[in-house]
């Protein structure tokens, strides 16, 4: 309390929206949780109670530990506090153990670890030039970019309702990221490599970190036109880079490489069995694909192009089945996405490379990366979307073009989230939310760039507008329609396209303003 | 106003907040065969849409007055009927006569949560946003952190959205407040129906109705009785009468109908005090049982005489010097007065008072963040009972943080800012030695929070001995009543003392 009133007092507004929001997350502790919350019970359960020869190998539940290993080790650090709070929850055998201990245990697990994600944000306030500051605190760039990431409608709705450790991890991104604007370049590498062994899903913007770490901290200088000069690689650079890598990663899977299970740990992490969406399409370029699909094989049913008696019957109830099996046109494999990833993150590479921009164009590479591999990725989860969003916060507060595509893309991928929370009693919690991450984001970003253009044309407008009655549709309007029953999947189907369309969009914009944007800052570093 | 969107935010802010701890349990949940007031409220939509209106106040073989009859005036019950439609629309099981009682499912807690809702966003939300605009001398800013604070206090969100009031606060505090905004913008027709209102959705209104009565009286008698004063005292009178009939329309066939509604109204028979409350009367229990020595008519008036002349002074002032600021004022400190003397107080009755110190927020914005944190603590028994802690502490460190960052209230602690400089340099004149009220009152603070910290983790940690098990709920209300006596007191200071420096500073002007 007394520390409270100290922080408080103060007139800190950084601590007062800090303490705000953990508040606000407090209140969420009874809300709805999905299987995550068992998923991570059942990670506690082995790590605190298993060998370690036996973590990746242990099979009781469904929910087997798929995270690497140094996130089994903080399982297991978070076990040992979590043996105070009810034993009963760190037995293995202990299926859908919840009890209100348990809650509260790992709710405020996820709250106290989100101090993290509250540190990196002040750090990243601190990476912004604040040139446009005016009088008002509230049309500060860096207030305004604490609140879009602190207050995020996502991470608030998929770690403090839904349940998952996803604050800490974007902390530790966040972290690296403003570690490279201070230009403390290995503590970021390490970061980002502590970082990849906790969740690996950060590979999707590994790419975007080798190459600007090469490129802009291994060669030491540059022509005057900007392009590389090659006499000024640093060897030794490089080796500590690498080793700071190499010993990162021998700490996380030395363990297991000594007992000859590293084959096995990498099947878990890479589970290429899956389909390729999500049980919900992601709003992906996929989605889109079935979707064309979906179209083609009414119209062709239709028009007697198509045999009935050949076409698969789960086809129909797609959107809830694993499996989706296209009947048109071609089905995709994971070779093929993988493919089409690799070739989507192609350019904006060769951009951080042939036109480096200092550490903004590495956050819009970063940001690229992170968006093409949701736009072509296989078995994407519509949560990866954060992973984009939240990077691209920082640049939103700095360009108007930006804050423009941030803006698309953080609406509709928020949006899209929604289905992932389907109980009436946080219907209304959803919306609230959300509506406060919009009218804000929208606002305050309008605010800030009010002497330049405005941020959206018409149609801009007009789709940003359409989520509204498509909400309305989607969960007031067609659960009273005879539909329901016929075609339950239909609400998904039609946020997953509609989403995709506007992620697409924000994707295809963001792109285009990374190639076409001239190369600035030529003479630095000369 | 174009910060319009921060004024959306805090409105959402405040429905986030709302909605969250209505997650959580509410009184008498699982608990027969009496439950709590949430079962009331149920109650109240069975018997109103299953009884013709002649029987709702009426003991018989359906409508068993002691369970939960019904207590409060027709608005009320008007309400409770509306409820029940949309009930009835969406599950008739709800409102069943006789088959539904004791009814609890997730879906009619939802049901019942979201009227709650529906009700505050049509009737407080907008009163308090409205009269955050219309406050004066204020940036825009400090008026957008005046109404986030309001929004967040926690005593009225736990009590409506977790305990679950057997009647909607915010209907009928947000009724009288716009009372207050239509009396202080001299719309005084528009105000003194809505208030008439408030006083027929719930009785205890009736706390603030004698600031209301004064100040209009002043009113008039400030434009002059012979003249337009007349004609507004007549077109008030007729304001009033007139929606009292029209709320009391059905019952007027027979003088047995009123008689027992008011009957209902007013349970004089109920005692002085009941449970624990954090009034006078039940603190000094500790001390002497007044209520098994005096007989009951002896407790009524002893109550009624104190009550009385503890507001005495503050409306004989309101009536002749009537003036928006003396009429907050003096909103409070009657309905302290109301809280503290009178007969048969409920503990959630300090949400009258609350209301009008939410009003003074950005007046004295210490003394009032003080009372409010006071006014929630002394709620602090039933919200345990209702298993609220967590969600009234979390408001409670939400409402704190709001106030002191857009108030920065440890700033705001001098004699002037505390309004009570122009009673010092009076008491000066006596006592030359008289310059540590500020300091005093800092400390005071100090004290007073740090007891009710301490209090709430012993509540909350420790059992308490056998003898005296209802120790810790006893002393909770003991020290909220030292706090609420030394606000009265306060109060009642900044009443008497505020003409005199008005007219000071005309005189330097």
């Amino acid at each position: 309390m007394a520390a409270l009133t100290i922080a408080a007092g103060t007139g800190n507004w950084f601590s007062a929206l800090a303490l705000g929001v953990t508040l606000l997350k407090c209140l969420l502790i009874p809300t709805y949780h999905s299987t995550d919350f068992e998923v991570h019970r059942n990670w506690l359960a082995i790590t605190h109670s298993l060998p370690i020869s036996q973590w990746y190998y242990e099979a009781t539940s469904e929910w087997t530990l798929d995270y690497p290993p140094f996130f089994a080790w903080f399982e297991y650090i978070l076990s040992h506090v979590a043996k105070y709070f009810d034993q009963e929850m760190l037995n293995v055998r202990n299926l859908n153990y919840s009890s209100s201990r348990t809650l509260l245990f790992q709710r405020f697990s996820v709250i106290f670890m989100d101090v993290l994600f509250v540190y990196a944000v002040h750090e990243c306030c601190k990476c912004i030039d604040g040139k446009k500051v005016g009088k008002e605190l509230t049309e500060k760039p860096k207030f305004i970019l604490s609140v879009l990431l602190l207050w995020n409608f996502g991470l608030l709705i998929v770690d403090h309702i839904h349940f998952q450790y996803n604050g800490f991890l974007f902390g530790l991104m966040l972290l690296s990221i403003a570690r490279l604007f201070q230009k403390r370049h290995m503590e970021g590498a390490f970061l980002f490599a502590v970082l990849l062994h906790f969740k690996h899903i950060y590979l999707y913007v590994a790419p975007a970190y080798g190459v600007y770490l090469l490129r802009s901290y291994c060669f030491t200088a540059n022509k005057p036109d900007g392009s590389i000069r090659w006499n000024s690689f640093s060897f030794v650079r490089v080796i500590s880079l690498g080793l700071v890598v190499f010993l990162v990663s021998a700490l996380s899977l030395g363990p297991f490489l000594a007992l000859n299970q590293l084959p096995q740990v990498f099947s878990r992490l890479f589970p290429f069995k899956r389909g390729l969406c999500h049980a919900y399409w992601a709003p992906n370029f996929w989605a889109l694909y079935n979707a064309l699909d979906k179209v083609l094989s009414v119209i062709g049913l239709k028009l007697k192009f198509l045999d009935p008696n050949n076409i698969p019957k789960a086809s129909m109830t797609s959107g809830l089945v694993q499996q989706f099996q296209h009947t048109v046109l071609p089905s995709v494999t994971p070779l093929a996405t993988l493919i089409c990833t690799l070739i989507a993150i192609l350019p904006s590479i060769f951009c951080l490379w042939f036109k480096p921009q200092g550490p903004r164009g590495f956050l819009r590479c970063l940001t690229l990366c992170a968006l093409s591999s949701f736009m072509f990725g296989w078995h994407v989860h519509e949560k990866a979307i954060l992973l984009a969003i939240l990077p691209m916060s920082l640049l939103s507060v700095q360009k108007a073009g930006d804050a423009s595509i941030f803006l698309i893309l953080t609406t509709t991928g928020h949006y899209s989230l929604f289905p992932l929370l389907f109980t009436a009693p946080e219907l209304p919690i959803k919306i609230l939310l959300m509506l406060l991450f919009t009218i804000y984001s929208i606002s305050s970003l309008k605010t800030l760039f009010r002497k330049e253009k405005p941020l959206f044309n018409w149609m801009e407008t007009f789709y940003l507008l359409g989520l509204g009655p498509l909400e309305v549709c989607c969960e007031f309007v067609f659960p009273f329609t005879s539909w329901k029953v016929k075609y339950p999947f239909l609400p998904l189907l039609l946020t997953s396209v509609y989403c995709a369309v506007g992620i697409t969009y924000a994707w295809f914009k963001l792109y285009v303003s990374v190639l076409i944007d001239p190369p600035v800052g030529k003479t630095k570093k000369q | 106003m174009e910060k319009w969107y921060l004024m959306t935010i805090v409105v959402l802010i405040g429905l986030t907040v709302r909605w969250t701890v209505s997650l959580n349990s509410y009184s008498g949940a699982g608990k027969p065969p009496m439950f709590g007031d949430y079962e009331a409220q149920r109650h109240w939509q069975e018997i109103t849409f299953n009884l013709p209106v002649k029987q709702w106040y009426f003991n018989s073989s359906d409508n068993n007055l002691q369970y939960w009859g019904l207590d409060y005036p027709p608005l009320t019950a008007y309400h409770s009927l509306l409820c029940a439609y949309v009930a009835k629309f969406i599950n008739s099981d709800w409102i069943a006569l006789h088959t539904s009682r004791g009814f609890e499912s997730q879906a009619h807690k939802l049901f019942m949560r979201t009227t709650v809702l529906i009700a505050d966003l049509l009737i407080y939300i907008p009163a308090v946003v409205l009269y955050c605009c219309c406050l004066k001398d204020i940036s825009t800013k400090k008026k957008i952190a005046n109404a986030l604070c309001i929004l967040l206090y926690p005593g009225l969100i736990l009590i409506d959205y977790g305990h679950f009031q057997n009647i909607y606060n915010s209907v009928s505090l947000g009724f009288a407040l716009w009372g207050v905004l239509g009396v202080s913008c001299d719309w005084d027709l528009l105000g003194s129906l809505a208030f008439c209102l408030a006083i027929n959705y719930k009785q205890m209104e009736l706390y603030h109705s004698l600031p209301f009565f004064c100040f209009l009286l002043g009113k008039c008698f400030k434009k002059g009785l012979k003249g337009k004063g007349f004609v507004l005292l007549v077109k008030l009178a007729c304001t009033v009468v007139a929606s009292f009939v029209l709320c009391w329309l059905p019952f007027f066939t027979e003088r047995e109908q009123i008689l027992q509604v008011l009957r209902r109204l007013f349970p004089v028979d109920r005692g002085l005090f009941e449970d624990k409350v954090a009034n006078i009367w039940c603190s000094f229990n500790v001390f002497l049982k007044i209520r098994d020595i005096l007989p009951r008519h002896i407790q009524l008036i002893m109550s009624f005489c104190f009550t009385f002349l503890s507001l005495l002074p503050a409306c004989i002032k309101l009536i002749l010097q009537p003036s928006s600021k003396g009429f907050k004022f003096t909103l409070v400190s009657c309905a302290l007065s109301f809280f503290l003397f009178s007969f048969q107080v409920h503990e959630k009755s300090i949400l009258l008072v609350s209301l009008p110190v939410c009003l003074v927020l950005s007046e004295i914005p210490f003394m009032s963040t003080w009372f409010l944190l006071v006014s929630t603590f002394s709620l602090l028994p039933l919200l345990l009972k209702d298993e609220l802690l967590m969600p009234s502490i979390v408001t409670t460190m939400a409402f704190f943080i709001a106030c002191v960052t857009s108030f920065s209230i440890f700033e705001k602690t001098s004699e002037e800012e505390l309004q009570l400089k122009s009673f010092s340099i009076s008491v000066r004149k006596y006592l030359p030695c008289f310059t540590f009220l500020s300091r005093m009152i800092q400390y005071l603070f100090l004290i007073s929070v740090i007891t009710m910290v301490l209090l709430t983790l012993m509540t909350v940690t420790l059992d308490p001995p056998q003898k005296l098990p209802d120790l810790f709920s006893v002393l909770v209300c003991f020290v909220s009543c030292l706090n609420f006596l030394f606000f009265l007191v306060y109060f009642n200071i900044i009443i008497m003392w505020d003409s005199k420096s008005g007219r000071n500073q005309k005189k330097i002007t």
